[in-house]
């Protein structure tokens, strides 16, 4: 029978048959950072050790300050990080901690230093785990609970997902990028569409993005109720990985090169369920509203709850209008925003700086800008082209590495009723900041909100 | 480590009528530094649409209304619990003294979470639950009866209602066993997996 990637995977991986259907998995690799404090305490309390250290790997990303200059954070923040420390040293896990230009968001490092493996099953206490899907891994969140059990064990039950297959056909218009493409098939399918499922992007433009686009891609799947994305491996991803830190070198990379190359599904493999999209029909997309299902058009205009007739959808609406403060009917390019933020871990590799700085170049912004670039590394390479330049003389903030006002643990977030446009990936109720209103959007699409002060077709501000 | 065992629970039902309630919304980012179960836990639950800017109650949150207040049992919409993988959701619910959570779906790491620490996820479909909030509006602190036991739940008009739930779910939750001393009897298994895992793909360690 033809198998899919996902079967594939999952039957490397496949240590036991339990009870009730479930499957004992073997992980990989296990991504770490503060917020799995926890679970090392509730370990220790039980007397337990990490069984196979040399397959973690940690750094510090959601508290870290991201103020330029790296200042020390407060007490309570102080001590989430000392934690993580002191429990990577104890347990001899590999950590890129503060000072370390390998230091970053957690989904940015594991590819960036080749820790991240075509084949692999990756898991880490972050909902954004699929980001590394990206590469042909098998990756997803996981709760404290199985932090733990990884922890313990190395593996992890789990009941077989549904699969889903997304096709994304034809080729992208200009201006139109990956977090487009996300965000329109976020809207296709629902927040609850992938519930239950693993998914898989192809068609021609997926083949045709870079392995970043593809994690800007994959990072979003949970935006659409799925634990994991993923894209088969191909000559992109080979040619990214060669040379990295962490990836095979010499004759590993020739073994590990042929075992990657039989991870793509077979011809005829079956999905339980298939969904298409035209890639010509997408434009540059921005969400309304309090879920990221709500995404539209930039062209478009904000929703009129009067004329929905489902009762629950409709009450919806008018609750993500109200948090909003937005009008129904008002069109979208001329929502104004108080300030922008460029990061967080499905838009802040080196491409997402380069396409942001693209449109802020020779431009000056008018609202509040930051630029949080994804690690210490992404953050280099951008200083060496120069783009921290361009920023800051737009007029834009050029900051250090973290997750920062993605999701704002580190204090970092908007005041009460301000508007973001932001190029990171929820923007629930208070999710920036108690509030806080968020659109999602591209990172071009963000350098083009804060050079107008509102939402902008950002092919109007192109050649 | 072991946690409460789940058999059956009679208890007052709150209704959570808005799909995709996400987890930032169950416990706001800002109180995830704080240890579970530290001294006023139980006050983070859906801390931002309870109280407002002065931490006075919103007087509209279900939860503020005296009918609702002992609720031990949320009854919620689409996708409830979607989101981000923060468990300390399942622990903010459990703080307030929530034991079990009805939706005709959950987002998939909520699901696995409530599993983890003793709060039973009750599955069942839409026109189902959104009759059973029906209920609950009409009649303030009505009770709902879930039995693990014989997988049904009792609504406030009386009517059963069969739920599915994994059996190995269901196991782990009716005895409150240790899952990690459970895996760690899988212990010939694991390390025969690996031994041959790791010599067919010696790259997959971080020491170099």
């Amino acid at each position: 029978m033809p198998l899919t990637m996902f079967d594939k995977i999952w039957a490397r991986h496949a240590v036991a048959e339990g009870p009730g259907g479930h499957t004992l998995l073997y992980i990989d690799r296990h991504l770490l950072h503060e917020g799995s404090a926890a679970a090392f305490a509730r370990l220790a309390r039980a007397g337990r050790g990490v069984r196979r250290p040399e397959l973690c790997v940690a750094t510090a990303d959601h508290y870290v300050l991201t103020t330029p200059g790296a200042p020390a954070p407060d007490a309570e923040i102080a001590a989430m990080i000392d934690t993580l420390s002191a429990r990577t040293r104890e347990h001899g896990i590999v950590l890129f901690g503060r000072g370390d230009a390998r230091r970053g968001i957690v989904h940015v490092v594991g590819p960036e230093q080749g820790l991240t493996l075509p084949g692999m099953l990756l898991v880490c206490g972050d909902s954004h785990t699929a980001t590394h899907g990206a590469l042909g891994a098998l990756a997803f969140g996981i709760g404290s609970s199985e932090v733990e059990h990884v922890l313990a064990t190395q593996t992890l039950w789990q009941r077989r997902p549904r699969t889903m297959r997304i096709t994304v056909d034809g080729r992208l218009g200009s201006g139109v990028g990956a977090k487009d493409v996300i965000l329109t098939i976020i809207a296709t399918l629902g927040a609850g569409g992938g519930v239950g499922h693993a998914l898989e992007y192809a068609g021609e433009v997926v083949r045709a993005m870079s392995i970043g686009e593809r994690a800007t891609v994959c990072n979003m799947s949970i935006e659409a109720g799925a634990r994991c994305g993923m894209v088969a491996p191909d000559e992109t991803t080979f040619a990214y990985l060669q040379g990295r830190p962490f990836a095979p070198a010499g004759e590993a990379w020739t073994r590990a090169l042929a075992s990657w190359r039989t991870l793509p599904g077979d011809p005829g493999a079956a999905f339980d369920r298939e969904v298409r999209l035209d890639g010509a029909a997408i434009a540059p997309t921005v969400t309304w509203g309090t879920s990221p299902q709500d995404a539209l058009p930039i062209t478009g205009r904000v929703p009129d709850p009067a004329a929905i007739d489902e009762d629950a959808r409709r009450r919806s609406v008018e609750r993500a209008l109200g948090y909003m403060g937005l009008t129904a009917g008002m069109p979208l390019a001329a929502i104004a925003v108080d300030r922008v933020f460029i990061g967080s871990c499905t838009n802040s590799r080196l491409e997402d700086l380069r396409a942001a700085a693209a449109v802020a170049r020779g431009r000056r912004a008018t609202v509040p800008a930051w630029v949080v670039p994804g690690s210490g590394l992404v953050k280099q390479a951008a200083e060496a082209e120069g783009l921290d330049r361009v920023f800051r003389e737009a007029g834009f903030e050029w900051r250090e590495a973290g997750c920062s006002m993605c999701v704002g643990m580190n204090g970092e977030t908007a005041r009460p009723g301000e508007r973001v446009a932001s190029t990171s990936n929820r923007n629930f109720e208070g999710r920036q900041g108690q509030g806080a209103r968020t659109h999602l959007m591209s990172p071009a699409m963000a350098a083009a909100a804060a050079v107008t002060g509102r939402l902008t077709d950002v092919r109007a501000l192109t050649p | 480590m072991s946690r409460q065992p789940f058999t059956r629970l009679t208890g007052v039902a709150a209704p959570l009528d808005l799909p995709n309630v996400d987890t930032d919304r169950v416990i706001p980012a800002r109180f995830l530094r704080k240890p579970q179960g530290s001294p006023g836990y139980d006050r983070y639950l859906f801390h931002d649409v309870r109280f407002d800017a002065d931490g006075a109650e919103r007087p509209e949150f279900v939860l503020n209304q005296a009918a609702y207040r002992p609720a031990t049992i949320v009854v919620a919409a689409e996708n409830f619990g979607c989101g981000s993988s923060r468990e300390a959701a399942v622990w903010a619910l459990l703080a307030y003294g929530i034991r079990v959570v009805i939706a005709p779906s959950l987002g998939d790491i909520f699901h696995q979470n409530c599993l983890k620490n003793g709060l039973l996820p009750v599955i069942l479909p839409a026109a189902t639950v959104a009759g059973v909030r029906r209920q609950l509006h009409a009649q303030p602190a009505a009770t709902i009866t879930a039995d693990l036991e014989t997988q049904t739940l009792t609504a406030p008009d009386g009517t059963t209602h069969r739920f599915e739930i994994e059996a190995f779910a269901r196991q782990m939750l009716l005895t409150g066993q240790d899952e990690i001393a459970l895996t760690l009897g899988y212990e010939p298994q694991i390390r025969a997996f690996e031994a041959r895992h790791h010599a067919d793909s010696p790259w997959l360690t971080t020491r170099r």
